[in-house]
């Protein structure tokens, strides 16, 4: 295993804060109640922004090898289709005969 | 030939470790298992008729907030345990671990307040589509805790005996067992807002 020529300590710190501080924000927002869609879209945008935290630094993605980013990509990208298409494809008109 | 030892070499093509890149793609698949189950979320409330609750009139936002505050910390000090053996320090290495574990069972704990609480109003995961969905996805994520929880005992107590004789392979395993407790704890930071404050 590579060792890390200086501590990486600062960072973790600083991540951690900043997780501390978006949790506080999303939980903050909650209570204003916004409308459902503008409720949703900040709910899940601070969500994505702590989970990229966590996998760039906790998970060390930074700086990983590229094999592991076409790994990812290629699930972020089934993970979306997982996500939204059901729900599209149900707003569509069809009728079973 | 001794085929762990074999894992702690790094491959010449991909330049990873086996531990490393079979991780990252359990983690996608568990991705997926996830994914399948916040699909079926959206399209249940999406459709639901009457609308489904808000997250606030059912739970304890600052019960489960407090849930969000120690998986947080548990990823942050999985990430100094690993830190830590990486770098030698077998005695911060335990600490870090340690506390880790404690994190992790103190959500556990708050999990058996809410989930019993619950259950004790009489709602339960075949009460309703809300609860059966509730009750799955926070389920298969406490499983999913319990199972970290056991890993990381392990390698608190009896696995520690490896770094003696393969320290590399160890710190390998760390990596790895890491890798999946902030995935557990991602999982999380996007059950929480969907549940708990929308």
């Amino acid at each position: 295993m590579t060792a890390h020529s200086r501590s990486h300590t600062p960072i973790y710190v600083g991540v951690f804060a900043a997780l501390l501080v978006l949790t506080g924000v999303t939980v903050g927002v909650s209570y204003l109640h916004l409308a459902a869609f503008l409720a949703v879209a900040v709910a899940m945008i601070i969500a994505a922004t702590k989970g990229s935290l966590v996998a760039a630094y906790f998970m060390h993605l930074i700086g990983e090898k590229k094999i592991i980013y076409f790994v990812l990509i290629l699930t972020a990208f089934f993970l979306l289709f997982l996500l939204f298409v059901p729900w599209i494809v149900s707003m569509g008109d069809y009728r079973v005969s | 030939m001794n085929p762990d030892a074999a894992s702690a070499d790094i491959l010449d093509v991909s330049g990873l470790t086996p531990a490393k890149l079979g991780t990252w793609l359990f983690l996608a698949s568990e991705a997926m298992l996830f994914g399948a189950l916040f699909s079926a979320y959206i399209l249940l409330r999406a459709g639901a008729s009457p609308a489904w609750e808000h997250g606030w009139h059912i739970f304890n936002v600052p019960m489960a907030t407090l849930n969000t505050f120690f998986l947080i910390t548990s990823s942050v000090t999985m990430v100094f345990a690993y830190a830590s053996i990486q770098a030698g320090n077998v005695p911060r290495y335990r600490i870090n671990m340690a506390a880790t574990i404690l994190l992790g069972c103190a959500f556990l704990v708050v999990k058996y307040f809410e989930y019993t609480s619950k259950f004790h109003h009489g709602h339960y995961p075949s009460t309703d589509l809300y609860y059966a969905t509730y009750f799955t996805m926070t389920g298969l994520h406490v499983l999913h805790v319990i199972g970290g929880l056991i890993v990381n005992l392990y390698f608190l107590g009896p696995g520690v005996k490896l770094y003696r004789t393969e320290p590399d392979h160890f710190v390998s395993r760390i990596e790895a067992t890491g890798l999946y407790w902030h995935f557990v704890d991602v999982v999380w930071i996007f059950l929480f807002p969907s549940i708990y404050l929308l």
